[in-house]
């Protein structure tokens, strides 16, 4: 039960991207079209879940009971980086096409901070696993929903006469900023879903 | 060398915020308050100057294929080594900034900045860059910031001089950051011109 | 210099050595900030007491920490600060964001003598404001209330003015202190048996 609220949570009120500010350069680097951004979206959900089942795995049974917590920085970000290499391997061999429609953005990745983010977040929220599990896939969810929604309007925005001062990143920054505004719409809802299921 | 060109390079041809765009997420989330925005872009210049020191000296001794995991690896350290100083000695920083600290091991400055120059100069020269591209992240950061408190709570590094009437919330909240820095990147293009 | 060249050899072996050379400036470094970072929260500890107990010449006689099924049946953990002047109690709910833990000072017949929110999610500028709100000389003030029969907002009948636009904030907020209040009751009635 519990469950559905972190999903819900993790989607619409505390948006990874539109919300906690996670994810950012991916989000304004990958949303130019909705296909490179579902497609982003779908890898970023592959390595932010397995990433934070193995980090969530080394801190509890190696860098805690060895007493080793302040390396957990250095430990996480060697995880997600061999873990972005694994990907691109098996992306090379499995789809050829989305491995060059998504190019660069690939091995960037590693350096999303939503990836690493999540990793410290669910350890920092003391969540067991599967707390951190529901948690790291929803938080995925609401970063290729951000993407894919923003895409959409970025292409239509394409086709606008924008005033010269404002192309490039300026309008899509105030773009994004309106689609926060629009997500802040979403803060209470879990507050409400939490009295509608009777869970405190 | 001309290290005052390397500076001053830092701070406007290839200011980290207005003209690379990188490192848009602290940018974003640290600068609801001028102060915030000042100590996160100092922490970050700090982290920045140490990593393209080490990686300048160690550039010649580091297999091209591994560079990548070896920088990575200087990177996390040296933000680890941040992280202890400021939760023992400057623990008001650490609320403030919270989770943003560590995430500084995946600021794409610094890895970028170790990749396009320190890689490629020497040691001191690599300092002078941090130097300078620090010097231009952290103008970035403060200016954002002082424009979000001025409007967001009436205040310029903690003095209050607008009445909290006259506060417009949102620009301390997450959808203001976007707008603001997507009004400022304007302007700074308008100016560019 | 040449390069060196990236025989496997040469990329296991800087890597290793980066790494290992890394962690033992860490480990030392951790050496050395362990006692800091420890000093830093006792005394954040210590000055949070001080402050909800409104006397700057307070020592921690005794702690406890007491577990009890809060109003809605779940369990939840007090950590009770004993003092000569009474006690502080540390009492976590769940806020409108995310957990919120407030401190609460009470004399020996459990009025309150001040508080202090230890954690909090909520938003800036809204539920944010209980950080000031319930104290001496504002709207909320519960300074001085005795939590007897419990604290409500007005709304719900109660004595205290909620936060403009925050009721749910306000809510758990007071929900903190009166389970705060019991908490140290139960203590007491434990400690005289």
């Amino acid at each position: 039960m519990e469950y559905i609220l972190i999903f819900i949570s993790a989607i619409f009120v505390n948006n990874i991207v539109l919300a906690q500010f996670l994810g950012i350069c991916p989000f304004l680097g990958v949303s130019k079209k909705i296909t490179t951004s579902m497609g982003m979206s779908m890898a970023v959900a592959f390595v932010m879940t397995l990433a934070t089942l193995v980090t969530w795995l080394v801190q509890t049974f190696v860098l805690v009971p060895a007493g080793l917590e302040y390396l957990q920085t250095i430990v996480f970000i060697l995880v997600i980086a061999s873990l972005v290499q694994m990907v691109e391997i098996i992306l090379k061999k499995v789809s050829p096409t989305l491995y060059q429609a998504l190019g660069i953005f690939l091995p960037l990745i590693t350096t999303n901070c939503a990836v690493l983010g999540v990793a410290i977040l669910v350890i920092q929220k003391e969540m067991n696993l599967g707390q951190s599990l529901v948690y790291a896939f929803s938080t995925a969810i609401g970063f290729g929903l951000a993407l894919t929604v923003f895409a959409g309007i970025r292409e239509q925005l394409e086709l606008t006469n924008i005033p010269k001062g404002m192309r490039g990143m300026a309008i899509v920054l105030v773009t994004a900023g309106l689609l926060s505004l629009a997500f802040m719409g979403f803060s209470g809802v879990d507050v409400g879903l939490r009295k509608l299921m009777g869970i405190e | 060398m001309n290290y005052l060109n390397i500076i001053k390079n830092g701070i406007i041809k290839d200011n980290p915020t207005f003209v690379l765009m990188l490192g848009m997420c602290p940018t974003l989330a640290t600068t609801t308050s001028a102060l915030n925005g000042l100590s996160m872009g100092l922490a970050t210049m700090t982290v920045l100057l140490c990593t393209n020191v080490v990686i300048s000296c160690i550039k010649n001794i580091t297999p091209d294929k591994v560079r990548i995991p070896v920088f990575i690896v200087v990177i996390a350290a040296f933000v680890t080594l941040l992280q202890m100083a400021i939760k023992a000695y400057l623990p008001d920083i650490d609320k403030a900034l919270g989770l943003f600290i560590p995430l500084i091991v995946v600021n794409c400055i610094i890895l970028g900045r170790a990749e396009a120059f320190a890689a490629k100069n020497t040691p001191l020269a690599s300092l002078v860059d941090g130097v300078g591209i620090g010097l231009g992240f952290t103008l970035g950061l403060t200016l954002l910031g002082i424009v979000r408190e001025i409007l967001g709570s009436g205040s310029i590094f903690g003095w209050t001089f607008i009445p909290e009437h006259y506060n417009i919330l949102l620009f301390v909240l997450a959808p203001g950051a976007f707008i603001t820095l997507g009004y400022l990147i304007a302007i700074v293009n308008k100016l560019k011109k | 210099m040449k390069k060196l060249e990236s025989s496997l050899l040469n990329m296991v072996l800087v890597l290793t050595g980066v790494a290992v050379l890394m962690g033992m400036v860490l480990a030392y470094m951790n050496h050395l900030t362990t006692d800091p970072i420890a000093q830093q929260k006792e005394k954040a500890l210590n000055e949070g007491i001080k402050a909800v107990m409104a006397s700057s010449d307070i020592e921690v006689t005794a702690t406890d920490t007491l577990r009890q099924t809060d109003a809605k049946g779940k369990e939840q953990t007090y950590i009770i600060y004993q003092n000569k002047k009474g006690a502080a109690v540390e009492s976590t709910t769940l806020g409108f964001g995310g957990p919120l833990k407030v401190l609460v000072g009470f004399d020996a017949q459990g009025t309150i003598l001040g508080y202090t929110i230890l954690e909090h999610q909520e938003t800036p500028g809204l539920g944010a404001k209980a950080d000031q709100w319930f104290k001496q000389g504002q709207n909320g003030c519960i300074v001085g209330m005795n939590p007897k029969d419990s604290l409500f907002v007005k709304k719900d009948g109660g004595q205290v003015d909620a936060i403009t636009a925050s009721t749910i904030t306000s809510r758990a907020f007071l929900l903190a202190v009166n389970n705060a209040y019991k908490a140290y009751m139960n203590e007491r009635k434990e400690d005289k048996q």
